[in-house]
């Protein structure tokens, strides 16, 4: 079975959990940018959480289902239309054969999820369905959904043992605000900065600018500190500049002082700017709730602080299939 | 050159709690990229469970690992027992191979590019070959062409995009060609543009974005997600860290039979393998590297 995208929305990619073992020749992770959102889709539609869906950017798709299908649409706050009658998020929907699924204007946040029972069922590429847009590989064609594109369904078996659930608890589901605070370990080359710079860094309330998508964020805000230095041979020529170096997924770079870039699922592997901070893996998903504007503060934590929130991230993603990943 | 980094330990920093951060020298250097190297290919061969990505770059290495299977401090612990076994080598050699790329150098696609964003380059007036010969203290921009195929370079990382490989010029420090990048980076780069930008030359593996001074363009795809050529049949990248590239001057009627054969699914890289030897390199350069392209003579 298929989806006929009649209109492809702004950004629409088949994503699922990510391509790992080729960052170091320059393929980065992809996946779901809001992985939670995108498992609790999963979840509802009775997949496993390694199925792909679509990620949707501001502007949704419209589409027509060929056949019979069971669907969630999850993330940020929007509303779902089945042949024009309104439906919910967060929880399981069932299709017809020639059902039409629209949406309504984004009421928050930036990207929403559409899970269908089976999963997208594009050609795994490096392991992964993920679209990596610049290096035209995975999804469909390597690209952003197209109007007329007919998007391939898996065969979804209902799942065996437990129902998968009809909707996902109101205490479960992420939230998307317009202020947020974001956990960073400061490291890499934090050094760089002079203390003043790094208590900028942690002290002040950044402003997400719409220079924002799956490479990276970039925030508006006050100057930051470098220590200004004799630069060592083949960095180039800014304080803010170091030999090219592999980049940390969610480290966060401050080119020439200015607007500081946390660097996002589709990051490019490196190059000469010095990371001064990494957000954690438990606070990735919060970026990719951020809709440019959000108010954002960068709190220091140190590793078994990362390693406890990435624990609670754990068990509540158990809660959600009900015995663990 | 700088001779070999012995004795000065590595810089150990998290990037997260996904990530450890290996710096093994702040500057660039043949024998620092030497280390990233040897470190990153001893730790893949332990096939240490939970180690997800190791990406040696100029003078440091990445590791991407998974904290639920590999304790960070147990990885760390790991890494330290590689950098010492590797500062230990007495003679580091690295078994790679030589590959040939053949240039269409002062070609008319990064003419046509460089001339749309010229307003801010630091030499508006004239070409990037032009500011880069004369950047070098070159009379022309043949004899900056010239320096550029005449010696070897190594591919010191991979990576920015997909299979984009960065390339350290094998001679001595002082004859490095040096070109500063563009004052402010371009929107468009023709795909395999042959860039420089600091000390490193890059090939860009796909259009796109890029802030490199542009010298010329490859022939053949460096990238190919299809799989269609025989270079490309086990991975859709080509370069590998390690590499060493000869780049091969051709002018447009062969540049143009080059892309027949890419066209036709023909196209296949020269390339002959080669133990590369530091110490060789850093003592004897010339010699050296006079040896090292001579392997491909007759393949």
């Amino acid at each position: 079975m298929a989806f006929e995208i009649l209109e492809p929305g702004l950004a629409t990619t088949v994503q699922d959990r990510g391509r790992f073992g080729y960052y170091n020749v320059g393929i980065p992770q992809g996946g779901a940018m809001d992985a939670l959102s995108a498992e609790m889709a999963n979840a509802l539609a009775g997949n496993t959480p390694a199925e792909a869906v679509l990620e949707c950017t501001y502007m949704g798709p419209r589409f027509r289902t060929d056949d019979a299908a069971v669907i969630a649409v999850t993330g940020a706050p929007v509303d779902v239309k089945v042949n024009g009658g309104a439906r919910g998020e967060w929880s399981r929907l069932e299709l017809d054969a020639g059902d039409e699924v629209s949406f309504g204007i984004l009421r928050g946040g930036t990207r929403f999820y559409i899970a269908v029972r089976g999963g997208i069922d594009v050609p795994v590429v490096l392991g992964s369905r993920s679209t990596y847009g610049l290096g035209g590989i995975g999804g469909l064609g390597g690209r952003p959904l197209r109007a007329g594109d007919l998007v391939p369904v898996g065969n979804g078996a209902a799942p065996d043992g437990s129902e998968p659930p009809q909707e996902i608890d109101p205490g479960l589901r992420p939230v998307f605000e317009k202020e947020v605070s974001v956990r960073v370990m400061p490291g890499l080359y934090d050094h760089r900065l002079t203390a003043r710079g790094m208590e900028t860094l942690l002290g002040a309330t950044w402003t997400l600018t719409p220079v924002a998508d799956r490479t990276g964020l970039r925030y508006s805000g006050p100057e930051v500190e470098w220590e200004p230095r004799q630069q060592p041979f083949g960095a180039g020529s800014d304080p803010s500049n170091i030999v090219d170096a592999g980049y940390a997924v969610g480290s966060i770079q401050i080119p020439g002082g200015k607007e500081p870039i946390v660097l996002h699922r589709d990051a490019v592997s490196g190059g000469g700017y010095a990371m001064v901070a990494t957000v954690i893996s438990a606070d990735m998903d919060l970026l990719a709730r951020s809709a440019p504007g959000t108010k954002t503060r960068f709190r220091s934590v140190s590793m078994d602080e990362a390693l406890a929130a990435r624990a609670h991230q754990r068990s509540l993603r158990a809660r959600l299939w009900g015995s663990g990943d | 050159m700088t001779a070999p980094a012995a004795g000065a330990a590595a810089r150990y920093t998290w990037g997260g709690d996904e990530f450890l951060f290996v710096e093994i020298d702040e500057a660039m250097s043949l024998a620092a990229n030497f280390r990233s190297n040897a470190m990153a290919s001893l730790l893949g061969a332990d096939k240490v469970g939970g180690i997800t990505d190791i990406c040696p770059a100029n003078a440091s290495l990445l590791i991407r690992f998974d904290p639920d299977v590999l304790p960070p401090a147990e990885l760390e612990e790991r890494v330290r027992r590689v950098e010492e076994t590797v500062a230990r080598a007495a003679h580091p050699t690295l078994d790679t191979r030589l590959v040939e790329i053949p240039v269409w150098y002062n070609d008319p696609y990064t003419n046509e590019t460089a001339a749309r964003f010229r307003t801010n380059h630091q030499r508006p007036e004239g070409t990037d070959l032009e500011f880069a010969a004369r950047e070098n203290g070159l009379s022309s921009i043949d004899e900056f062409i010239r320096r550029h195929y005449g010696s070897p370079w190594l591919v010191s990382m991979v990576g920015f995009v997909a299979g984009l490989p960065f390339m350290f010029q094998i001679v001595p420090q002082e004859q490095q060609l040096e070109v500063p990048k563009y004052l402010s980076p371009r929107t468009d780069t023709p795909a395999l543009t042959v860039g420089h930008g600091g000390c490193f030359a890059c090939i860009y593996s796909v259009r796109g974005a890029g802030g490199y001074q542009m010298f010329g363009i490859a022939a053949a795809p460096i990238f190919d997600p299809a799989q269609s050529l025989p270079d490309f049949k086990d991975f859709m990248v080509f370069f590998r860290p390690g590499d060493i590239v000869k780049f091969r001057p051709v002018d447009e009627a062969e540049y143009r039979k080059i892309q027949d054969e890419v066209e036709a699914g023909t196209f296949k890289y020269r390339q002959a393998p080669v133990q590369f030897d530091l110490q060789r390199a850093l003592e004897h350069p010339a010699e050296y590297n006079r040896e090292i392209l001579e392997r491909l003579n007759g393949i």
